[in-house]
């Protein structure tokens, strides 16, 4: 079905990045517009957009038909056909809900955070451009469309994290971010053309793709599978393009949260889910990426355990709950992977704003035993904070609980029980890391006075809002076992998801272990940090805390022997061999040049014969060409 | 046949002496008047064709050759004058102020 309304969803947050833009540019040589212009613009055109997604949404559930849209041809060569297209079905509105949703109230939460900065036009633009892109990735209707965005949010967080780029470490993480972001890109756009010429050239959009599967061989399809889980990897920081995310951190709190919750690193599992069509076939390649999410859960998990850096822990966080989005859906199992996308959505977002509103108030303080040392009364923030931690623990009813507890489930049913091992272990440290965190900065005594501090409105309205989707989102994948109706797993179900068919008293079985593990977590942080002594803080040594040398690994191998290889082609291929070449060859002409120059003797009379010479042998030539005619 | 075959024996022989002239004369004067005779040997060419052709274009062309020099003449001397007067000579020879000095 045509719709007009679907590209107003992208529309609306690109017009605000627009308009925000050229606003500032003006601001700048005038200071004449207040922020409030900023702020509204960029918060309505994000809710522009949610409105329309719900319009849609309301549609699509009432008629169940899908929603297309070509706006026009952009590239016709030789039967490649690309068309600007957006493709508007269940799973893109069943995203694009969410997206802009969060989104907006990070939009929201961004008016108070950012509150009297130099670049608060700058950054409203920039965060638009984000959703926006984030939009096009989500809404597109073909892969080349759906890479536009991709690009358009590597770009976008590349800005955002280097915002405050007048400190080289900012601009090194942004680098970071993006530069580990275009190994992932190739992956993706290899993986396209994998797939374009596996396919038989018969079409580049996501529907005639899926029609035509059959053609291609399993091993190019294995291929491309392989390539396009590898910008899976990169954009969703799994194992091992991970390393840009924690230190993306750079960058201020709300971006942290629009990039950790509705925009940029959901998109890999998104990615994921929409070539569904590929990975059902080939079961291999969905146990490679079960595996290199379980991996990378559990690293994740594991050096969060010891980071004292609040956003950093968080960002770990991050990784690990997306390790856990691609075991399910690794496993076939796509719509439980994105409805643990669409809870973590709510309470990721609402810690990483809850985090940003404590950093705000101890002046951007982020270690967090010096944060407790000059805790601030915060009870908003507070309360909010523990609705998302044990969200995230997996304790119910909250909506973490079932949608991590549907993917252990998942990996018990498949008998892969080195997963559900790995899955349940990582539940046990994400109760562990979170409750440490959650009792460190707001609970551990520290000996002083605590002052009320009072928070922004535009702080505290999102994270009330996104309080109760922490708590409530669950119930919309409601559990067969307790008379559920699984609504997300019904409105997902072009997807062909596996479906959970272990007997009932097994569920109940799997959930009391998960409940008691995430239990056992919160008990063992409970002894530990509950009655810290904050004069002896932890700090991040060990192999564990130096996040495993990871990042002097790459170094060591990766930029530096790149930087070796760089010299090489500076100082001897480029230097030596081609300037050689090239500065010989101006050399010998200089050279001819100077034995000609005697001819140039200032005599007239030898010019001349030079002149006749010439037009002799002109005439000669002209003469012989015509005789042999 | 024979006698165009002449007149173009003619022309091209004063053609070659005023081209020749130009190459080895040193006098600028000298050079001047090969300069004339080369001119002058294409007007006998042309005339020499168009009356063969009986086609008037070569009679107006040698006119315009004509009326040409006598303008150029006029240059020429001035020319002369003025480069006599810089030098107090009239050798090519030392006007080689163009020359390119290698190194």
């Amino acid at each position: 079905m045509h719709t007009p309304y679907l590209v107003l969803i992208i529309l609306a947050p690109l017009l605000g990045a627009l308009l925000n833009g050229g606003l500032y540019l003006y601001h700048i040589k005038r200071k004449a517009i207040p922020e409030i212009i900023f702020a509204l613009i960029g918060t309505i055109t994000p809710f522009i957009a949610f409105i329309f997604t719900l319009l849609l949404f309301f549609e699509l559930k009432d008629t169940g038909t899908t929603f297309h849209q070509t706006l026009f041809t952009w590239l016709n060569i030789n039967g490649l056909n690309i068309e600007m297209k957006f493709l508007g079905d269940k799973l893109a509105i069943f995203m694009a809900m969410f997206v802009t949703f969060v989104g907006w109230l990070i939009h929201i939460y961004a008016v108070g955070y950012m509150k009297k900065d130099e670049g608060f036009g700058k950054f409203f633009a920039y965060f638009n451009l984000f959703l926006a892109s984030m939009l096009i990735l989500v809404l597109a209707d073909n892969p080349i469309i759906m890479f536009i965005g991709w690009e358009g949010v590597g770009v976008c967080s590349y800005l955002l994290i280097s915002f405050y780029y007048t400190e080289s470490q900012n601009v090194m993480a942004g680098n970071k971010a993006f530069i580990v972001n275009r190994v992932g890109d190739l992956g993706f756009i290899l993986g396209v053309v994998t797939l374009f010429f596996a396919l038989g050239k018969t079409g580049l959009d996501f529907t005639s793709m899926q029609e035509n599967i059959g053609v291609a061989t399993t091993g190019t399809l294995a291929l491309a599978g392989v390539l396009l889980f590898i910008g899976a990897m990169g954009k969703s920081a799994q194992v091992p393009l991970y390393v840009w995310l924690p230190d993306a951190m750079a960058g201020p709190t709300p971006i942290s949260a629009l990039i950790h919750a509705a925009t940029m690193v959901t998109a890999g599992v998104y990615m994921v889910a929409r070539f569904h069509f590929l990975y059902t076939g080939i079961e291999e390649i969905g146990l490679f990426i079960a595996y290199i999410g379980a991996i990378s859960a559990l690293f994740a998990a594991i050096i969060a355990t010891r980071q004292t850096d609040i956003k950093k822990i968080l960002a770990y966080s991050t990784m690990s709950q997306l390790g856990y989005m691609f075991i399910a859906v690794g496993l076939g199992f796509y719509s439980s992977g994105l409805f643990h996308v669409f809870t973590h959505a709510f309470f990721k977002a609402m810690l990483f704003m809850g985090a940003g509103a404590v950093i705000l108030a101890l002046h951007h303080e982020q270690n967090i035993f010096k944060m407790a040392k000059h805790r601030v009364y915060q009870p908003i923030v507070k309360a909010t904070f523990l609705i998302g931690v044990i969200a995230i623990a997996g304790i119910p009813p909250f909506s973490g609980f079932f949608s991590k507890d549907a993917i252990l489930a998942a990996a018990f049913q498949k008998e892969e029980f080195l997963l559900y091992g790995i899955g349940i272990f990582t539940a046990f440290l994400t109760a562990f890391y979170m409750f440490r965190l959650y009792f460190i900065v707001f609970v551990a005594p520290n000996g002083h006075d605590v002052h009320y501090a009072s928070t922004d409105k535009t702080i505290s309205f999102p994270l009330l809002v996104l309080a109760i989707g922490a708590i409530f989102a669950g119930f919309l994948n409601f559990p067969a076992v307790f008379a559920g109706e699984h609504q997300v797993d019904t409105w997902l179900a072009q997807l062909q998801s596996a479906t959970l068919t272990l007997s009932h008293s097994t569920e109940y079985i799997l959930m009391a272990a998960s409940v008691a593990v995430a239990a056992l977590g919160i008990l063992v942080a409970y002894i530990k940090y509950a009655k810290f002594n904050l004069e002896v803080p932890e700090t991040e040594e060990g192999i564990i805390g130096n996040k495993f040398y990871i990042d002097e690994l790459y170094h060591l191998l990766f930029v530096k022997s790149l930087k070796k290889i760089s010299t090489f082609f500076d100082k001897v291929v480029d230097e030596k061999i081609v300037d050689g070449m090239v500065m010989t060859v101006s050399r010998e002409f200089v050279d001819f040049g100077k034995k000609l120059a005697f001819l140039q003797n200032g005599n007239v009379r030898f010019y001349a014969l030079y002149m006749l010479i010439g037009m002799s042998c002109a005439f000669l030539y002209l003469y012989t060409t015509l005789i042999g005619q | 046949m024979t006698s165009l075959l002449g007149y173009a024996t003619v022309s091209m022989i004063l053609f070659s002496i005023g081209a020749i002239g130009v190459i080895s004369r040193r006098n600028i004067f000298v050079i001047y008047m090969s300069i004339e005779l080369m001119l002058n040997a294409i007007n006998l060419f042309l005339v020499t064709f168009a009356r063969y052709h009986l086609n008037m274009d070569g009679h107006v062309i040698s006119m315009i050759v004509v009326a040409i020099a006598a303008a150029e003449a006029a240059i020429f001397l001035s020319v002369i004058i003025l480069l006599f007067r810089s030098k107090g000579k009239l050798d090519t020879d030392i006007f080689t102020e163009l020359k390119q000095e290698v190194e």
